[in-house]
């Protein structure tokens, strides 16, 4: 994972659910690509025709409740989002998120669309650039950062595989 | 001190004592994926470069079969072809099936005590039958296909106690719409729902399923429901393989705990566009275009008799359509049987076989611009059955075919005694 991360600010509230994230009717492949052309279009038809690679998303509590479909953080990895910050997640958009390498931090943090936002994962630093302000925001915990260490799920399953072989 | 649930089962898997906020791994006893989510777990799988545990891997397409166009019947070959390539049995076909969560326990693969996975939000469901299951994504569920085992984050629980009896035309819809409508979409994220007391005890399972499966609506990890001697009655004859119970302990220690007087709580409807926005049924007084009654929600048999005890003799308003659909085929043969699926004919309901369809907006009654939905479903999210500017309101089996009759949404009181 990239430890310092930059970008521009899509700004979105409380409650983001998956089907706003992804409709269900475009469910019909897992293509990141395919998948990002669609994402928003139901509250911001604008996304995906003026989201640019690097862009952070920042929301409310409980972001991406609702269903277990995974094609929600690949739909923003496909549009190119670089991290999401909300206040809080839906614990599987979380795990799904974590698992195929999304970045996301859990910070309370005031941003206006279109500010610029930094993101120090080393120091656990959030900073709007436009406004000169900064958070703090708490380590994933060890398991976690493995996972994240490794590349995420598959990479760290594959090592617990021939190292199970291997007994 | 005493253990929770959700603490004594990860105790029990992961072969140590836990404590809220640990990450375990644990070993799950079966895997779940239907045709959305199957796919990008068979890519998954593939780049592990392992053999699958086939015994514990269901495969149920449901959401988008019968397929509605091309882009789903290659989602959905895949999935057959996952199934052939790797000889895994439990491969639910169509014709055999119906949704995926209403199969799970039909077929006896949940049961008290298991740990269950799946990739569906509503996985929590299996709950009701006093197993611990709780939703994943796709890569996740690839890496149980080949290890068997999964993190997990023991989480806290709350304990939510209704007493009293229930009102007529009161479900356990209505129970778990109260505690939506109370805590909130968030009011129990991450954590593990213990839900008891007199009323509880007294439902029966269909209920205690339809309060199960809406856990995730509150943000929540996992519902449980302690089983009892209706749990074993209902697994006999069903249930895969042997098993073994686990209660939590009387002097467990749970983060909240929330007390309810059954008897106050009368038929409810979550409004659009969050299943938190709950009122009584009676105080809502909207012209619909559509009734939906089915899902895995509410589309078991004892939902379809509460609808046609109130449909019978009776016709849909003008102007409404209403739609139901059967969870599985089960369910469909004994709704034909007992002439349920007559009196919704006879009613002019359209009749279809089990499928998730409508209930995700997916096809077959998906909603226009301004259209407004009562639905037994789990959610009311913007555009969830259809166009962005469509409305769904979530209802028990009673209010959805009242309110058919009526052509707006009415307690059920207002059509029967
Ligand atoms: S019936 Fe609806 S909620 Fe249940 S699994 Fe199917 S789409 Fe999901």
């Amino acid at each position: 994972m990239k430890m310092i991360i930059e970008g521009i600010a899509w700004k979105f509230g409380d409650n983001i659910d998956t089907d706003q994230i992804i409709p269900a009717e475009y469910l019909v492949t897992p293509d990141p690509e395919e998948l990002a052309r669609h994402a928003f279009e139901k509250i911001r038809p604008e996304f995906s025709k003026s989201v640019k690679s690097g862009d952070i998303l920042v929301a409310g509590t409980n972001f991406g409740c609702g269903s277990s479909r995974e094609h929600a953080p690949r739909a923003l990895m496909g549009a190119g989002i670089s991290c999401v910050i909300a206040r809080s997640y839906a614990r599987i958009f979380f795990r799904n998120s974590i698992n195929i390498g999304l970045p996301l931090v859990e910070a309370d943090i005031d941003a206006d669309e279109n500010d610029a936002i930094k993101v120090d994962f080393e120091n656990g630093l959030v900073t709007n650039l436009s406004k000169n302000k900064n958070w703090r925001f708490p380590p994933y915990n060890e398991f976690l950062q493995k996972l994240i260490d490794n590349g995420g799920l598959i990479p760290y399953a594959k090592e617990r595989l021939s190292a199970e072989r291997r007994g | 001190m005493g253990r929770t649930f959700a603490e004594k089962i990860f105790d029990k898997r992961s072969g140590g004592k836990v404590a809220s906020g640990d990450v375990v791994e644990a070993a799950v006893d079966y895997v779940m994926v239907n045709d959305v989510t199957g796919p990008p777990a068979f890519e998954a799988f593939e780049m592990l470069g392992a053999e699958p545990l086939r015994n514990k891997i269901i495969l149920i397409p449901d959401h988008y079969v019968p397929n509605k166009d091309v882009a789903s019947a290659i989602q959905a070959k895949r999935m057959r072809d996952f199934a052939m390539k790797w000889k895994i049995k439990n491969y639910f076909e169509i014709g055999e099936g119906g949704v995926c969560h209403q199969l799970m326990m039909e077929l006896g693969y949940v049961a008290p005590g298991r740990l269950i996975v799946g990739a569906d939000s509503h996985t929590c469901t299996y709950g009701a039958l006093g197993a611990f299951s709780t939703g994943i994504g796709s890569t996740e569920a690839a890496t149980v296909f080949a290890r068997g085992k999964l993190w997990f984050r023991v989480p806290k629980t709350d304990e939510f106690i209704f007493t009293g009896r229930l009102k007529k035309n009161v479900f356990g819809k209505d129970l778990i719409l109260r505690i939506i409508g109370d805590i909130g979409v968030d009011g129990a994220l991450y954590k593990s729902m213990e839900v008891k007391g007199s009323t509880i005890s007294n439902l029966e399972l269909s209920d205690r399923m339809t309060i199960a499966n809406m856990a995730i609506e509150a943000g929540a990890k996992n519902l449980f429901i302690a089983p009892d001697k209706k749990t074993d009655s209902y697994l006999k004859g069903i249930v895969k393989g042997k098993y073994r119970a686990i209660l939590p302990d009387e002097n467990a220690q749970y983060d909240r705990r929330y007390e309810y007087d059954a008897a106050n709580i009368p038929p409810l409807v979550a409004a659009p566009y969050l299943p938190s926005n709950v009122k009584p049924a009676s105080e809502i007084d909207v012209k619909i275009d559509q009734a939906y009654l089915g899902s895995c929600t509410n589309g078991r048999v004892e939902d379809l008799r509460a609808a046609a005890r109130i449909m019978k003799g009776r016709r849909v308003a003008n102007g409404v359509r209403m739609i139901v659909v059967p969870a599985s085929k089960k369910i469909f043969e004994q709704a034909m049987k007992e002439g349920l699926l007559k009196i919704f004919m006879d009613a002019d309901a359209y009749v279809s076989g089990p499928t998730c369809g409508a209930c995700l907006g997916g096809y077959m009654g998906v909603l226009a611009p301004g259209e407004v939905a009562v639905s037994s479903t789990n959610r009311n999210f913007v555009g969830r059955m259809g166009h962005k500017e469509s409305k769904v309101y979530l209802a028990n089996p009673a209010v959805v075919a009242a309110s058919a009759v009526k052509g707006r949404i009415v307690d059920p009181s207002e059509v029967v005694k």
